[in-house]
């Protein structure tokens, strides 16, 4: 019968459906995060086809900061026409004009992304949050669960996760708790670009190579986007062919040089790089053990 | 790199210093997982914490969070990814240490194959036997039985082909069918992604290979008959209605009969409505939406079946429960169920025996305690559809949670029905509860009177019993007195028994309450899990819980029969507030604060709040 074997495309995908499937059936408010990256794309195609005819049960939720690529918000006008899509900036970043250049990319960070999700969801009531986050990025969300539960302060517990077996979910909770949902806990970077090929997925253009207006910064190429980007003495903006592996806000978002200029580029540049995604986020590297910090603080 | 690979779920098991983070460490850096960074990193980190004196500590690679660095062990499951030019694996990192089954349990239950890890310094260990049998246990067919740390005994042929006899005659106990042996080192790569030359007496395949050459469940699962667990009901307008979910057995095309089960009524299958257009044909594995030739009742939790060959239906069952859960799992005691979509409420009738995950004996048991296993009975307050663990891990396998809690207590795998569903015919009954209760021109209740030992619940349940009869109501009484010398006059004061107390009591106060009486019950009930229990067995609206609030100090110093000198003397054991605990309710419909309050008072009160909530 090996006629009859998934791929292990189709064998991600079934999954993910399924586990977008039983959130939409027993929360009773989720909301799907969409922040215009290659694995939002993918979680969003997944749950049209999770839920086909049909559209999709629950609303898409940015949680801006303002910072973002161009490009990205022009995904995000063009994902909202299609669905219902909530844009939620947090109100103590938008009075203190929160930035990272005089913030810091910490504080930056953990103001809008961190604090405006948990000011967002609790906001709006959701019970379920559906992210894009995958065990391959980072170590300590290599033992991340599926339905991972958040208590009323949205705070991660990495000892007092529930044991997932099978492919039952335990969704039960107690009020205030919460869940974050991870339908790509299992894919890995290359299988979300092979996918993004197979299916003709949309993505932003700064994943494809260009000639872009650039400085160096921390070993890593920093875009200027816009004219809020400040520049240090005697930086100059020089134009490379670069492009990105991560996106995030274009002042912490660190592009490589690259002549990768479709998805099979892409693919085949990642099989042949040896350096991992996240190591274009100038996040990540804050401090030790940095992301396993930020994610018991509520952050995705 | 080929886009076409297979899937294949990979569960590690060993103990503790095996290796086992090295080998999967050393997977990751052959087949170039590694990422440059990270291998900075890596080497960064082996020269500061690392424990092979600055070489690459290949364990760094997987050991994550920042607590199990510091202690050295891996604490829970970890998942890695690593792909072939054949597979794609994921693999479920499962610790080794003793106190971990439920851990172990969890990697394995989604497991294609395992690897399971041998120290060849030490042999065949208790522990090894341990993950054996969870192996055998979980399902899992296919082990490769990795003997590490050869460069450690000099590659010693004797020695290896020692382990390997004796971990065939564990694995034949067990009936673990496929297994292949190989010799391999974690630290120096020996015969990992490439044969090594220090063991030329090993003829076989290396690691990687054997890995690649396991099979993916799907596979077998493909010629049994249709099964699919529905997830939803897809209705996006009145011209469309299909069903969701995710195919576990079989394969289905349009034209197939099928039934869906628990309700039997049978249909055509009309359409496979996916995304990318209708399919001619969907198989084990696959996420769809199936549409029926004719308008079926059928939702959530249903299961679609072949039409010629359904799944099993029964509310009892023979399981094996494994506990994960700190509190021990008691007979009795109430818990959800889920399986597949479906859920139900479930209750332990019989823990038939424990069974001692090193020796493989059965043992006497008479609760679970965490990371403890046994073969039990199980009653479901509904039928439902199934098929026995060994054929199916999707309707075979269940959860269980703890209604209190909501954590996952305990896994559970189906073997048969004790009781088939087509077997039980309620008898239907004419003179129904409605008619009971009419006659007597009440409404039935329960009054659950809970509290501490001296805290006043006979003497105020009896005043109220007095007020409601001269009212003209029918009541009754139900107190340690009448219950525990006749009825429960078996059960003792030990946790175990407690629970079961209370579950007779609140069967009792039922089948009056069915009767039409007005039910007033006096027990101590310690237990939250088991007053909820007594109010879920009860129709909605007719149960009233009645904490009777009193300090220990208070109840202590009244010591009416003189048991809290003896309890505190330590002539009896288990005795509420002083060596077991009471839980105070959260939710009482009424409280009296029996320290401030005369018990005349509180039962005038008692008779106002129900009277009260009835008109």
């Amino acid at each position: 019968m090996a006629s009859k074997r998934l791929s292990h495309l189709k064998a991600l995908e079934a999954e993910s459906i399924h586990i977008l499937r039983e959130v939409a059936a027993e929360t009773a408010r989720p909301v799907m995060l969409y922040s215009m990256g290659k694995d939002s794309g993918v979680l969003l195609h997944l749950a049209k086809k999770a839920f086909f005819p049909g559209k999709l049960p629950f609303p898409l939720l940015h949680v801006d900061t303002t910072w973002k690529f161009r490009d990205m918000y022009a995904m995000r006008d063009a994902a909202a026409a299609e669905h219902e899509l909530i844009v939620y900036r947090n109100p103590d970043g938008e009075a203190k004009n929160v930035n990272p250049f005089d913030h810091g990319s910490e504080a930056h960070t953990t103001i809008w992304k961190t604090e405006g999700l948990r000011k967002a969801l609790s906001e709006f009531g959701f019970d379920a949050a559906i992210g894009g986050a995958r065990r391959d990025e980072e170590k300590s969300r290599a033992k991340e669960r599926i339905f991972s539960i958040r208590s009323e302060h949205q705070r991660w517990d990495p000892k007092n996760q529930r044991p997932e077996l099978w492919s039952l979910y335990n969704t039960k909770k107690r009020a205030g708790e919460s869940f974050r949902v991870f339908p790509l806990s299992n894919w890995t970077e290359l299988d979300v670009w092979q996918y993004i090929e197979a299916e003709n997925i949309p993505i932003v253009p700064l994943y494809y190579s260009a000639e872009r207006p650039v400085v160096r910064r921390s070993g890593t190429w920093i875009m200027v986007d816009d004219a809020r980007m400040r520049l240090e003495p005697g930086e100059k903006p020089e134009m490379r062919r670069v492009r990105f592996r991560t996106l995030g806000c274009y002042p912490l978002s660190g592009a490589v040089e690259s002549d990768a200029a479709s998805v099979a580029d892409i693919i085949r540049e990642i099989i042949e790089s040896n350096a991992s995604e996240r190591q274009g986020r100038l996040i990540d590297s804050d401090t030790p053990s940095s992301m396993e910090k930020k994610k018991q603080e509520g952050y995705f | 790199m080929a886009a076409e690979k297979a899937l294949l779920r990979l569960v590690a098991c060993g103990s503790v210093d095996d290796g086992k983070s090295t080998l999967i460490g050393r997977l990751l850096y052959d087949l170039g997982t590694v990422p440059d960074d990270q291998l900075a990193a890596l080497e960064r980190d082996s020269k500061t914490v690392g424990t092979r004196g600055g070489e690459l500590d290949f364990a760094l690679l997987v050991d994550g969070l920042m607590a199990e660095r510091e202690q050295g062990i891996t604490i829970d499951v970890a998942y890695r990814y690593f792909a072939t030019d054949k597979c794609k694996f994921i693999v479920a990192d499962g610790p080794g240490h003793t106190q971990y089954t439920r851990n172990m349990v969890t990697a394995a239950s989604n497991a294609d194959v395992a690897i399971l890890l041998i120290d060849a310094r030490k042999g065949v260990l208790t522990q090894t036997r341990r993950h054996a049998y969870i192996l055998s246990l979980m399902g899992v067919r296919q082990v490769v039985l990795a003997i590490t740390k050869m460069d450690l005994i000099g590659y010693d042929r004797a020695a290896y082909d020692k382990i390997v006899s004796d971990f065939v005659e564990i694995a034949a106990a067990l009936e673990l069918p496929r297994l292949a042996a190989i010799p391999v080192s974690g630290v120096s790569g020996d015969n990992i992604a490439s044969r090594s030359a220090s063991t030329p007496w090993y003829d076989g395949p290396t690691l990687i290979d054997l890995l690649e050459g396991a099979e993916p469940r799907e596979a077998d699962r493909n010629d049994q008959p249709l099964r699919m667990s529905v997830q939803s009901v897809v209705r996006p307008n009145l011209d469309f209605r299909g069903f969701a979910g995710r195919i576990s057995a079989g394969a289905v095309k349009p034209g197939d009969a099928i039934r869906i089960l628990p309700s039997g009524r049978t249909a055509k299958v009309a359409r496979i409505v996916t995304a990318d257009g209708d399919l001619p044909e969907a198989v084990a594995g696959q996420s769809v939406t199936l549409t029926l030739d004719h308008e079926v009742d059928c939702s959530r939790g249903d299961v679609i079946a072949a039409a010629d060959a359904p799944c099993e239906i029964a509310d009892q069952f023979q399981a094996t429960i494994v506990w994960m859960s700190e509190t021990p799992l008691y007979p009795g005691r109430r818990y959800a169920l889920k399986i597949g979509a479906t859920q139900a409420h479930a209750t332990i009738t019989d823990i038939r025996h424990g069974i001692d995950i090193e020796t493989f004996e059965p043992n006497q048991a008479r609760q679970i305690e965490a990371n403890g296993i046994a073969l039990c009975n199980v009653s479901l307050d509904r039928a439902i559809p199934f098929d026995p663990f060994e054929r199916s891990r999707d309707l075979g396998g269940f959860i269980l949670i703890d209604p209190d809690t909501f954590e996952t207590a305990g896994a559970g795998l189906i073997h048969f029905a004790l009781r088939r569903a087509h077997n039980v015919h309620w008898q239907a009954l004419e003179i129904d509860r409605d008619a009971h209760a009419a006659i007597k021109g009440q409404r039935p209740a329960i009054l659950w009177f809970t509290g501490l030992s001296g805290a006043g619940k006979s003497t105020i349940a009896n005043l109220v019993e007095k007020k409601l009869h001269a009212m003209g109501r029918h009541t009754v009484l139900l107190d340690g007195d009448n219950i525990r010398h006749g009825l429960n006059r078996d059960l003792g004061f030990t946790q175990a028994d407690r629970v079961e107390n209370i579950r007779r009591v609140a069967e009792v106060a039922k089948l009056m309450a069915d009767a039409g009486l007005i039910v007033l019950v006096s027990f101590i009930s310690p237990f939250r899990a088991e007053r909820d229990l007594a109010r879920n067995l009860a129709r909605e609206g007719e149960f009233y819980e009645i904490f009777v609030d009193v300090p220990l100090a208070v109840a202590e110093a009244r010591d009416v029969k003189g048991l809290y000198k003896k309890a505190r003397a330590g002539e009896l054991k288990n005795f509420t507030g002083i060596d077991s605990p009471y839980e105070p309710p959260e939710k009482a419909e009424i409280r009296i604060d029996a320290a401030a309050m005369s018990p005349a008072d509180a039962a005038e009160k008692i008779v106002a709040a129900i009277s009260a909530a009835r008109s």
